[in-house]
């Protein structure tokens, strides 16, 4: 008999495409890894095995300054963003669905949409002239930068949590004398924690790895890690970057991770 | 006011949205529930039972009416102020919680001390004999354990009425069985009021001592089993509790003349007509047949009989073509001797036959 079911992977080429693309996804990034434990200076001609560029990059004082920042903004934004984040999803699932409901989503979503560079200029000119106004030249531009536009990162994984609760679990906790904030503090929370943890940890990873904005709004010498390791590049190609980029690489993995087991559905 | 009424209901209204799509849940129900007793709301689905329910737990307020307990008046009091508890029909018990925090819950929050609240919850792991599970998480239960939690964390505010929206619906049948007697061993040893919803007719009559039939938002009847099923205020609560054969027939004081033929006497229902074109019923168990054409009873002919173990339902057809149901006990035998096609006699007590309150 005939199977008449459509499956994509039995079309002709189906296997050699996937390998060429995954292939071009990650050859690159496998490069990367192998020329950070290159002996010589070079990040294009292999000079033997060698892990100095991780202590050279380390003893680099700019690059702890960097690092020290990144994730001091990264930390400082990533809590806003849920914070904000879990406001949000509880405002649009735990209230009457009204007729404006998707235009609200789309409000929430815009950093995903907007292109990145319109917001790097719009809080460029709005920052310059709150700059001017108060004098205060700290980090908080970036804080606050970094929050909105992970805000949305925060948001998806906090929203799908809440909307997968049982909503009678906030009325059973009602009806036992539970005040709106008991319920929020002892059901609703504990039960959204891990949408909550996922989203904290994707807002982190969003922001370390951001440059665009970053390079728009930070003041002379605020320099997180991308925005140095782009400067180095634009000197001189230096396998220091690789090493750096190594670090980044997993501490990305193993916070996605984590993201990836607690999403995860339990059975 | 009456002391003994834990809850009324006056004049409650329930209507969902507004305009041409406003849905009206409740039509106006009047009721009054006495204290301690087992008291069930009964109709099928849709009849406005669970709407009712949570306009008593305080998680709807009803748009027009008032709802009073203990005869004051709780209409827009949030649910957390109101000494009223739920059995959910999900149960929705807290999954992060253990069982014994899941039960301890409701004393927590009104702030109760930590060791009355330790010993509540000892004495209702014993209640519901789950002494055992204490420290397990509701996931790791069983449905019917699960089931004896939401009872546990339901009972142990001690509220002085409990709700059951439909507890036992989600349970196999066994379990149900033993949950029935469970719930009203409970009801009996807390003795708190109890309001019960349910869609089952048997769970209705096995537990209740009075019972709200109710339909299409309206309250039908209320009363107690017995009189529920013996005398139905009308054809939908004849035919929704238990089964009922429907006959037509013109009155004139206390005799009847049947569309199928004889004259016969009945006693005069409550509220009911005592003139012109009414409808009977009568139940099929109630219902004799004796082979034989002779004397006093309604002609009919066998059309269907159907083995059901301890009972054979034999349907049979009067000469006015309306079809009648008999439920007869299964001889040793196990075969009642009808056939298809028998010419037979229907006989039955003057009583059994109810003329119903409503017109024909």
């Amino acid at each position: 008999m005939v199977d008449r079911t459509f499956a994509i992977a039995r079309l002709p080429g189906f296997a050699t495409i996937a390998v060429t693309v995954f292939v071009l996804l990650y050859l690159p990034i496998a490069m990367l890894v192998v020329f950070s434990f290159n002996a010589g200076d070079s990040v294009a001609i292999w000079e033997g095995f060698s892990f100095r560029w991780y202590p050279e990059a380390w003893s680099n004082e700019a690059v702890k300054a960097a690092t020290w920042r990144s994730l001091q903004i990264a930390t400082a934004a990533s809590i806003i963003a849920t914070t904000v984040a879990t406001m949000a999803a509880l405002g649009t699932t735990r209230r009457r669905q009204t007729k404006g409901q998707s235009f609200v989503y789309l409000m929430i979503n815009q950093p995903l949409m907007v292109p990145e560079i319109v917001t790097a200029v719009a809080l460029l000119i709005f920052f310059s002239t709150i700059k001017v106004a108060t004098g205060y030249q700290g980090l908080g531009y970036l804080i606050i930068a970094h929050a909105a536009f992970c805000t949305p990162f925060a948001y998806l994984p906090i929203r799908a949590r809440l909307e997968s609760m049982d909503l009678s679990l906030e009325t059973a906790s009602a009806d036992l004398y539970a005040s709106r904030w008991q319920t929020f503090r002892y059901i609703t929370l504990p039960l959204v924690m891990p949408g909550a943890i996922a989203g904290l940890m994707l807002a982190f990873v969003t922001s370390l790895d951001d440059v665009v904005i970053t390079l728009f709004v930070k003041s002379a010498g605020q320099d997180t890690l991308p925005t140095y390791m782009l400067a180095q590049i634009r000197r001189s190609v230096s396998a220091e970057v690789n090493a750096i980029s190594t670090l980044l690489l997993l501490l990305t993995v193993v916070l996605l991770t984590a993201f990836f087991l607690l999403t995860r559905k339990r059975t | 006011m009456s002391h003994d009424i834990a809850v009324e209901a006056r004049d409650a209204r329930k209507v969902y949205g507004q305009g041409i799509g406003a849905v009206t849940a409740l039509g106006g129900v009047s009721l009054q529930i006495r204290k301690g007793e087992f008291f069930t709301l009964l109709g099928p689905s849709g009849c406005g039972k669970t709407t009712l329910l949570k306009l008593i737990a305080g998680f709807e307020s009803p748009t027009t009416g008032h709802i009073l307990l203990d005869g004051s008046d709780i209409t827009f009091d949030p649910p957390n102020e109101r000494p009223v508890n739920t059995v959910f029909q999900s149960y929705a018990l807290f999954p992060h919680l253990s069982v014994a925090d899941n039960i301890g819950f409701g004393l927590k929050m009104q702030g109760r001390p930590k060791a009355e609240v330790a010993a509540t919850v000892t004495r209702m792991l014993a209640l519901v004999r789950l002494d055992k599970m204490a420290d397990r998480k509701p996931g790791q239960l069983s449905g019917g354990q699960q089931q004896r939690v939401a009872l546990a964390r339901a009972l142990a505010p001690s509220p002085k009425v409990l709700l059951l929206d439909e507890p036992l619906s989600a349970l196999d049948l066994q379990l149900r069985k033993e949950m029935q007697i469970e719930l009203k061993r409970l009801q009996v040893e807390t003795g708190i009021t109890f309001i019960f919803v349910t869609h089952d007719q048997e769970e209705a009559l096995t537990m209740s001592d009075r019972i709200g039939v109710m339909q299409s938002g309206h309250l039908l009847q209320v009363g107690d089993p017995r009189t529920i099923y013996t005398r139905p205020a009308n054809r939908f609560v004849a035919s929704f509790i238990g089964e009922s054969n429907f006959l037509t027939g013109t009155l004139d004081g206390t005799a009847l003349t049947l569309d199928a033929g004889p004259r016969m006497s009945v006693e005069a229902g409550q509220g009911a007509p005592t003139q012109g074109r009414v409808t009977a019923a009568i139940r099929p168990e109630q219902i004799r047949i004796t082979s034989a054409t002779l004397g006093d009873g309604i002609p009919a002919k066998v059309t269907q009989t159907v083995y059901f173990g301890t009972d054979t339902h034999c349907r049979v057809v009067l000469k006015d073509g309306t079809e009648i149901t008999v439920r007869l006990q299964s001889p040793a035998s196990g075969d009642v001797g009808l056939h298809p096609g028998s010419e037979v006699t229907l006989k039955f007590e003057p009583g059994a036959l109810i003329v119903l309150p409503e017109a024909a």
